[in-house]
């Protein structure tokens, strides 16, 4: 059976290229940067080189980026490690609530060691307003945290904006871009960005690798202790591997990225009208432009979202959904609450992340599936949701 | 200042019951291929019980409806609205009940339809494992209709 992969928000293949870019490094060069010998120089070069590449990439300088293991990883090291290392200067942290786990789990665990943190509202597709930033930071905020895409829904936040709320107010400011690596401008002067999240694992190169870029003059304190590695900040020894095809992947998905991001766009747009056509009581979720290339997700009505992805799976297609069913909480997913949808219908949400290799032939398998399934799964359901809780999306 | 942090609450080391797909073949087989189920539901006008458990907000919705004759459950139908398991458990349930008598199937537990679907994730068996109460909410519909009081 083909396999139609429409969850690349999830995590990507890995490009050939950078496969390739990383094989030496298993094998023939497997030194250690830290090491005063021949191997120990020829990873310390490719280490250089990677971060080189990234620092060019990103519009940054070399000492500014640091690699460590995940996205997560660079997130958690740039809210603990700059609330830590700043405490002095302030308790307070600004975030929204349709963040990455990552950062909202971070933020409830700095509660505990003492610092207050504000949870802004979005609207209904999950935008976070300038004036509500501006409105709470206060003379203790030291740290606003808002991510550039979201994961589940693909809303972009109009984060050039909002880090410059955050700077004319002399505060730093983060934003977890692991969505938006492949996909948008993560130039960071661009952004205004104090300091920028990323990994491979979105952006076709390995999982495993994250990268946080730290603007000079940041002071942050390390949350993993030990050899010093990544300027004291991260030690343990660098994945020399991940770390090439990390930058491998980063600088051709930002080669590319305006071609591709336009096709996917255009991809992206006609399954979202092909869908919302195709099958009854069905909605978008989050912004209808402002969202990443390569998200698509919904609402449909009277069905849950765990039955639509194994059904679909048997169908050779692997999608997502913030049922309540694919998570630990047994909660409906906490982005699709933030945006104001009411929990009946949250269990019904169903995520398309298209990738490089997705065509419009995919969409149209993926429709034609999709309404024979929904069809199907209607005529088991009990349940007719009143239309009226989804006005006005 | 960083001395005077106090570290996040200690965690032992513990392996989160979080893998919804570990289901089973007849889980699966139960799920693509539900039995019993309702496409019609005008065509159950004529029931002799009728139970609904379950809210959508918690993401489960189960409604069974029984045909008695001499005692014991002569049919039993259903609609679901849930999760993987939930669907293959209700589909399963309406398999064992069909032949039993009214006092045997109103001690079926989650847990003997867990074991004849050859086993179920443990938080999948507390969230969508509804259908032995839709099913005793069906007798009990049952009975009271018999007695003269219906709902």
């Amino acid at each position: 059976m083909k396999i139609i992969y429409f969850d690349n928000a999830a995590t990507t293949p890995t490009r050939t290229e950078v496969v390739k870019a990383m094989a030496p490094f298993w094998t023939d060069n497997y030194g250690n940067p830290g090491s005063l010998h021949a191997k120990g120089f020829e990873a310390r070069a490719a280490l250089d080189k990677a971060r080189e590449t990234v620092a060019r990439t990103l519009g940054a300088s070399p000492s500014e980026i640091l690699f460590t293991g995940s996205g997560t990883e660079s997130v958690n090291l740039a809210l603990f490690g700059f609330c830590r290392a700043n405490r002095q200067k302030g308790n307070h942290i600004i975030t929204q609530k349709t963040e990455h786990h990552a950062v909202l789990d971070s933020c409830k665990a700095l509660e505990k060691e003492g610092f207050a943190v504000t949870y802004l509202d979005v609207d209904k597709q999950g935008l976070v307003s300038r004036e509500a930033l501006e409105r709470a930071i206060r003379k203790e905020t030291i740290l606003v945290t808002i991510m550039y895409a979201n994961n589940e829904i693909g809303t972009v936040q109009s984060i050039q904006e909002l880090a410059s709320v955050a700077r004319a107010h002399n505060v730093t400011f983060h934003t977890d871009a692991c969505q938006a690596g492949g996909a948008l401008d993560v130039d960071v002067r661009q952004l205004n960005a104090d300091m920028m999240t990323l990994n491979g694992s979105k952006i076709y190169g390995p999982k495993g690798v994250g990268m946080l870029y730290v603007r000079a003059g940041i002071k942050l304190q390390p949350v993993i202790y030990g050899g010093g590695q990544e300027g004291g900040l991260r030690s343990g020894t660098e994945n020399i591997a991940g770390i090439v095809g990390f930058a491998t992947a980063l600088s051709l998905a930002q080669k590319g990225r305006e071609k591709e991001s336009k096709r996917l766009a255009a991809l992206r747009d006609y399954l979202i009208s092909k869908v919302l056509k195709e099958i009854p009581r069905s909605y978008l979720n989050g912004h209808p432009t402002q969202r990443l290339p390569n998200n698509a997700s919904f609402t449909i009505l009277d069905v849950e979202g765990e039955s639509m992805i194994l059904r679909l799976s048997e169908k050779g297609i692997c999608a997502s959904t913030g049922s309540a069913c694919t998570s630990r909480s047994l909660e409906p997913s906490h982005v699709l609450q933030a945006i104001g949808l009411p929990k009946e219908v949250a269990h019904g949400s169903l995520r398309f992340s298209l990738g490089k290799s997705s065509t419009k032939t995919d969409a149209d398998y993926t429709v034609k599936t999709l309404k024979g399934i929904v069809e199907e799964l209607r005529k088991i359901s009990p349940i007719r949701i009143n239309e009226s809780v989804m006005r006005g999306r | 200042m960083a001395q005077d942090i106090k570290p996040p609450k200690a965690a032992s080391v513990k392996r989160e019951n979080n893998q919804c797909w570990a289901y089973t073949d007849i889980v699966k087989e139960h799920f693509l291929k539900p039995r019993n189920f309702v496409r019609d539901e005008k065509k159950m006008k004529g029931a002799d019980g009728v139970g609904t458990v379950g809210s959508p907000a918690c993401g489960d919705v189960m409604k069974m409806w029984i045909r008695v004759k001499d005692g014991k459950i002569a049919e039993c139908k259903w609609q679901t609205f849930g999760c993987a398991s939930a669907i293959a458990s209700t589909s399963m349930l309406s398999t064992m009940a069909v032949g039993m008598k009214l006092e045997d199937a109103l001690k079926i537990t989650p847990k003997q339809i867990a074991e004849r679907l050859g086993g179920l994730p443990s938080m999948k068996i507390h969230c969508s494992v509804l259908g032995d109460q839709a099913l005793r909410a069906a007798i009990e519909d049952y009975e009271a209709r018999k007695h003269g009081k219906a709902k």
